[in-house]
């Protein structure tokens, strides 16, 4: 049978070339980095390099890349700087954030900081003018994410950035997603604090970063010794640096590329289903989106019912049905985007990357519509339907 | 996907019983879209009060479908009071556990079921003292 993943949203596959840097490293590293003797003056070399090469594939200087345990850590750390550094008691960030942010501004609630949640349009998008009109006197953060990882959909980043600025609130996003998806030029952009994470690029898990600009104050999250400037204590995770640097680089050698090829991939999927299986529905921008992103709807049957019959004929996807999100509830950011709870059920997420093929995505076409009716033909709400639509003919 | 057991994966992908019955003397229907998931049970009664026929068509997951499949072979064959005895730890049971999360897709089973006897015995004017108490537009829990 025929594998298909589809799932890089998630996590990608590590690349063989960045196991190589690793496994190199996890050999020969026998130095903390922070050590005085040869042994650890070579592993601080090594730190320098990797640090410079993902600055380099951000448009950053090195110090604006410190190194954190992932994507969450990160925005939980950018939460922390804005209430160490600033004075008020105001957040703004949107309904469809991940949980790594809305959990932290939950949290930050608890404390009596006062949140706003802006809603968003159907796309998934939020405006400049949305933002403007959220800032208040007492503002300290501006909190943001540059893609959405269900639904795909690509904020007007720097649009948001130039109004913040403006007001002279400090500005973050979580760029998890966006990171090797979309160009990014940190040189030229008004992002004060960025987060994101080695595993969506086909790196290591447990490794990711958070770009701080040099003129905003960090604030130490995770205490201890003087790694990362004192900023964020904890031995230097060397062999995952090396590796998340070494994604970083072969992701920069072809990013165009590898956007225009998934590009193609993704609206070739999307146009497919919307094609040949009747009441189903793209969620997310049609074209301000992530290029490796598919999330459509089949009305009427539920999201962990065709994961599991697309399991059964080896492709991996995901969902945001409440079945699969362990709660009550369907996926936050189906929600948010003003979906029914019926359609929301009935959500599936494809997302594409370096190794899907062409031969993929027609495999997908070709199995998933028959596992659409397979499961409308079993569904009470199908019928129901059915006999409606036929009522009418009569 | 490993979530399952063999065998909720065989009622899952080869269900027992999915259909409607023309002409059925019990529909009962369960749960809500809200939850995401809708049992619907069809039963075929002969004189002698036994289910001879009955279907189910389920929206939900994987585990909604294989406790509908699993709670329809349980009850076919079997008189009403017979079937009313069916709990949804019979169908637990038969289908060898299923994840936490998930049991509550084997209440809805046993509540569909319900349903339509109640459905069947408002049509024939016959009164089951299992069904007092049961309303089957109750909230089920998760």
């Amino acid at each position: 049978m025929r594998k298909v993943y589809l799932d890089y949203s998630a996590t990608t596959p590590l690349r063989r070339e960045v196991y190589d840097v690793m496994v190199k490293a996890l050999l020969e590293d026998n130095s903390n980095a922070a050590s005085a003797h040869s042994y650890g003056q070579e592993g601080k070399i090594t730190l320098q390099e990797s640090r410079e090469t993902i600055a380099n594939f951000l448009g950053a200087e090195p110090r604006e890349i410190y190194f954190t345990s992932g994507g969450t850590e990160s925005d939980n750390w950018a939460v922390h700087i804005a209430k160490k550094t600033r004075k008020g008691k105001h957040m703004i960030t949107t309904s469809i954030e991940h949980h790594a942010v809305l959990h932290t501004m939950e949290e930050a609630e608890k404390e009596g900081y006062e949140v706003t949640y802006l809603p968003v349009d159907e796309n998934g998008l939020v405006t400049a003018k949305q933002v403007e009109e959220a800032i208040r006197e007492d503002t300290i953060l501006i909190s943001i994410m540059y893609v959405n990882n269900e639904i795909g959909s690509i904020n007007p980043i720097e649009e948001i950035g130039a109004v913040a600025r403006k007001h002279g609130v400090l500005f973050h996003t979580d760029a998890v997603q966006a990171l090797g998806n979309v160009e990014i030029n940190l040189k030229e952009s008004n992002i004060d604090m960025m987060s994101f994470s080695a595993h969506k690029i086909y790196g290591p898990k447990g490794i990711g970063g958070m770009f701080i600009r040099k003129n905003v104050r960090p604030y130490a999250l995770i205490h201890g010794g003087a790694q990362e400037r004192g900023y964020r204590g904890g031995t230097d995770n060397l062999p995952g640096i090396v590796g998340f640097a070494k994604a970083c680089e072969l992701a920069g050698a072809n990013l165009q590329e590898h956007i225009e090829r998934l590009t193609k991939l993704r609206d070739k999927l999307i146009k497919g289903i919307l094609e040949t299986i009747p009441h189903s529905k793209l969620n997310g921008h049609p074209t301000k989106r992530h290029p490796g992103n598919v999330n459509v709807s089949f009305k009427y049957i539920e999201g962990e019912s065709i994961l599991l019959m697309m399991d059964m004929q080896g492709v991996a996807a995901s969902s945001g049905s409440a079945c699969t999100s362990g709660s009550l509830d369907p996926s936050h950011v189906l929600m948010g985007i003003g979906l029914s709870h019926e359609i929301a059920h009935g959500s599936l997420r494809m997302t594409l990357g370096d190794m899907t093929s062409e031969e993929d995505v027609d495999y997908v076409l070709e199995v998933l519509p028959p596992i659409i009716q397979r499961l409308r033909e079993m569904s009470p709400l199908y019928e129901e339907e059915m006999r409606k639509q036929n009522g009418n003919v009569q | 996907m490993a979530m399952y057991n063999d065998r909720v994966m065989d009622h899952f992908m080869n269900p027992r019983n999915v259909g409607e019955i023309e002409n059925a003397d019990g529909v009962g229907e369960v749960g809500n879209i809200r939850c995401g998931d809708i049992m619907k049970i069809y039963i075929k009664v002969n004189d002698e009060e036994v289910i001879e026929d009955i279907k189910f068509k389920t929206f939900g997951c994987g585990s909604a479908v294989a406790s509908s499949s699993m709670a329809t072979e349980l009850i076919k064959g079997k008189t009403v009071k017979e079937a009313l005895q069916i709990t949804n730890k019979d169908v637990l049971k038969e289908l060898g556990g299923l994840p936490v999360i998930k049991v509550h897709c084997s209440v809805l089973a046993e509540q569909a079921l319900k349903a339509a006897v109640l459905d069947y015995a408002t049509k024939t004017g016959k009164h089951y003292p299992e069904l007092d108490g049961f309303d089957p537009d109750e909230e089920h829990e998760h």
